[in-house]
């Protein structure tokens, strides 16, 4: 589904991502996990276009992304941001019909979708009238999710979806978000640098150290056969909680 | 029919707008009552007559009609050949030569003779026997109180001295209005005057005769264009010689009494025999409330075309680089530019002239920088966040703008279009000074005439505006940011 060759990214000497070849495969939820840092943002923004690579070439469902093509590549991909990304002058409602009303869909089929959403990411209609100011944390962060499914999007990033979000709310948006993962069939990639997290939601994970791979595969693989000493001390330095409880 | 009719309405409007004279008149009370006279006249011949009270000096009013926004205004014979053709000395005839290649003409001299001169009071005049200048020669004892303005004149004081082969012991300096109270206290003795100031009548004071004739004449006569309808033209000429110096001085006094001028203009017709001679004098409310319109007015169109014209370029500016930084300089440079020095550079331009255009240049010019900075201010202080996600939601760069960026910034936009009203509303008075109206027009006129109660009628309005239209934004403000922005 996403294709990533020979893709790397530089700043003015600094390297932030080495070039680096990733596929993520249709259908399957992908974690890319490491530390503060790491790349794993930066490779989001770059699949989408946001960012352009210094080297290498990103391609989406075979179409490549090219500052041309990404605008109508976009509208195809669902991105969800830290805290939402909501547009404080908008409400909630307004916010997550925004591309449908911009792309002219029918008045009732954006209703019927706005219901489904909320079903979907178990938000109360009534909400929808609410500005971003007037939600919590928890709310928001489900509104932006229902605004990047707004369309129902065949590829679905997430940038750090829970991180600005306390224990309990982040442990409830959890378990919605891997329902929701499984009801669809799109692609999807998300950003953590929780390990629990991305073995709960991932089917497969993808560890990133100063802009480059370290080890990809199931949090199994890297229990079992840790490329590095480096795996090791990601996973143990993750789970200190469980072990002192 | 309709077809018909539209043509032909179009055509009687121009007839009759063709019909519509405009006097002019220079920024003092003698101005004042030849324009009132002016427009009285023209409009006993028939025609529809505006009188644009005090448009400014010489060359502004001058130029108006060159240009043709006003169709006469009165003038002097001296004021002519030293300052509109610089030639002195010259002739009539040559004189009605040298207007005529600007399409203009002059009317036969209307009696009197406005010129400098030198007063005393009567009755010492009388005990020293001096009835013209060349009789102080013998009296170098006398206290002359003298304007800077002859003192300082390259064909004022020294010369006429000279001329006259006198000298005298103690001369000050002096303010032209105070000059005249000391005059009349006796602390001075001799003072220069124009031979029809009203405190000439006021004071019981004596003009010498300027035997030698060192003073240049400056004989009362109306310019007007070539195309004035010849109908305008008999009228005005038939008023040769009909205004001797003692009218025009007892016209000048009743004038500057009480700034009815129009009552002054009535007594010139009186003078005619024409008894029941009436000139409606203005009603100040109505007034008020016409200046204000005409004020609101140029507020109005140039904060219009002001917002048009600023969002595009606050937008490009909000992009930092090269092009942001010259429309915020050029922007800003304009600012620093004083108000009359930008009137002074618009007016030659033909296209501007002394017409409301050059106004609402103006103050479209000093409108700009407040909303093109706080528009591009507004957009870039948007979260880079926000705006990553509006591009990656796939809005196009337009809807972005639209749906996005512009919505976010609006309280910033309105700010900055709510400063350059009220900014504009003050600077609006400057109008005035270019015969544009407004409630400047109180303010200039009371500037130019030493009276405070016309500037306040001016100015309180003008402040009462700016409050209002300061109320009247925060109230649009309410009414159109997003609810959304207004929580925290």
């Amino acid at each position: 589904m996403v294709e990533l060759k020979g893709v790397g990214k530089r700043y003015d000497g600094h390297v932030a991502l080495q070039p680096l070849d990733v596929s993520f495969e249709k259908g399957k939820v992908t974690a890319l996990i490491g530390p503060s840092g790491c790349g794993k943002s930066t490779l989001l923004r770059i699949i989408l276009g946001l960012i352009e690579p210094s080297s290498g070439s990103v391609s989406i469902a075979g179409e490549t992304v090219t500052p041309q093509s990404a605008q109508e590549i976009r509208r195809k991909v669902g991105y969800v941001v830290q805290d939402g990304g909501l547009f404080p002058h908008l409400t909630a409602g307004q916010n997550v019909t925004l591309m449908s009303k911009t792309l002219g869909r029918q008045p009732t089929e954006i209703e019927g979708r706005l219901d489904e959403l909320c079903e979907l990411t178990h938000i109360e209609r009534s909400m929808m009238q609410r500005y971003p100011a007037e939600l919590s944390g928890g709310q928001r962060q489900r509104i932006g999710l229902m605004r990047a499914l707004a369309l129902k999007p065949r590829l679905l990033l997430l940038d750090e979806p829970l991180g600005a979000l306390d224990p309990l709310v982040r442990a409830g948006l959890q378990s919605d978000l891997k329902e929701i993962f499984k009801q669809g069939d799109q692609t999807v990639v998300f950003v953590t640098h929780d390990m629990g997290e991305a073995a709960y939601l991932a089917d497969h994970i993808v560890l990133l150290r100063s802009g480059q791979v370290v080890q990809q595969g199931s949090l199994k693989d890297f229990q079992e056969q840790p490329a590095e000493p480096f795996v090791n001390e990601f996973l143990s330095a993750q789970r200190q909680i469980g072990a002192i409880a | 029919m309709r077809r018909l009719f539209l043509p032909l309405f179009f055509v009687l409007t121009v007839l009759a707008s063709a019909q519509t004279l405009t006097v002019g008149s220079k920024k003092f009370t003698e101005s004042y009552v030849l324009g009132e006279i002016a427009k009285k006249v023209l409009n006993d011949a028939g025609f529809q007559v505006d009188h644009r009270q005090g448009i400014g000096s010489t060359g502004i009013v001058w130029e108006a009609l060159k240009k043709g926004d006003i169709t006469i205004y009165p003038e002097y014979t001296g004021t002519i050949t030293e300052e509109i053709l610089k030639k002195p000395g010259l002739t009539t005839e040559q004189i009605q030569a040298e207007l005529a290649k600007f399409g203009v003409r002059m009317s036969p001299e209307l009696g009197f003779n406005d010129a400098y001169g030198l007063v005393m009071r009567k009755d010492e005049a009388a005990k020293l026997g001096i009835t013209k200048i060349s009789d102080l020669r013998t009296h170098p004892e006398l206290k002359c109180g003298i304007t800077h303005e002859l003192l300082g004149r390259k064909d004022g004081w020294d010369p006429l001295l000279a001329k006259y082969g006198m000298n005298f012991s103690d001369v000050k300096a002096i303010d032209h209005g105070l000059g005249y109270e000391a005059l009349a206290a006796g602390q001075t003795d001799v003072k220069d005057c124009y031979t029809t100031d009203a405190e000439i009548q006021k004071y019981n004071l004596v003009v010498l005769d300027d035997d030698l004739h060192f003073f240049p004449l400056y004989r009362a006569v109306y310019l007007y264009r070539q195309d004035m309808p010849k109908r305008a033209v008999d009228a005005i000429a038939a008023m040769a010689g009909t205004i001797k110096e003692p009218l025009m001085i007892a016209m000048n006094a009743r004038a500057s009494k009480d700034k009815a001028y129009g009552q002054a203009a009535v007594m010139y017709f009186q003078s005619l025999g024409q008894k029941n001679a009436k000139i409606a004098e203005e009603n100040r409310w109505q007034k008020t409330l016409q200046l204000t319109g005409q004020h609101l007015f140029l507020v109005g169109v140039s904060l219009l075309l002001a917002i048009v014209i600023s969002i595009p370029l606050g937008i490009v500016a909000a992009k930092p680089g090269t092009t942001s930084w010259l429309i915020l300089s050029v922007c800003g440079v304009i600012q620093t530019i004083p108000s009359l020095a930008l009137l002074a550079l618009l007016v030659p331009i033909s296209f501007f002239g002394t017409t409301p255009k050059t106004a609402i240049a103006a103050l479209f010019l000093y409108s700009l920088l407040p909303i093109v900075r706080n528009t591009a201010t507004g957009i870039q202080q948007i979260p880079p966040s926000l705006k990553e996600s509006a591009e990656a939601l796939g809005l196009s760069p337009g809807d972005r703008l639209r749906k996005i960026y512009l919505p976010m910034a609006l309280p910033l936009i309105l700010a900055g279009i709510k400063t350059s009203a009220v900014i504009n509303v003050g600077t609006a008075t400057i109008a005035a000074l270019i015969g544009s109206g407004g409630l400047g027009d109180p303010i200039v006129k009371g500037l130019s005439l030493n009276d405070n109660p016309t500037i306040l009628w001016g100015a309180v309005p003008a402040a009462v505006l700016a409050l209002l239209v300061q109320l009247a934004f925060d109230l649009v403000d309410r009414a159109i940011v997003p609810k959304g922005l207004r929580l925290k």
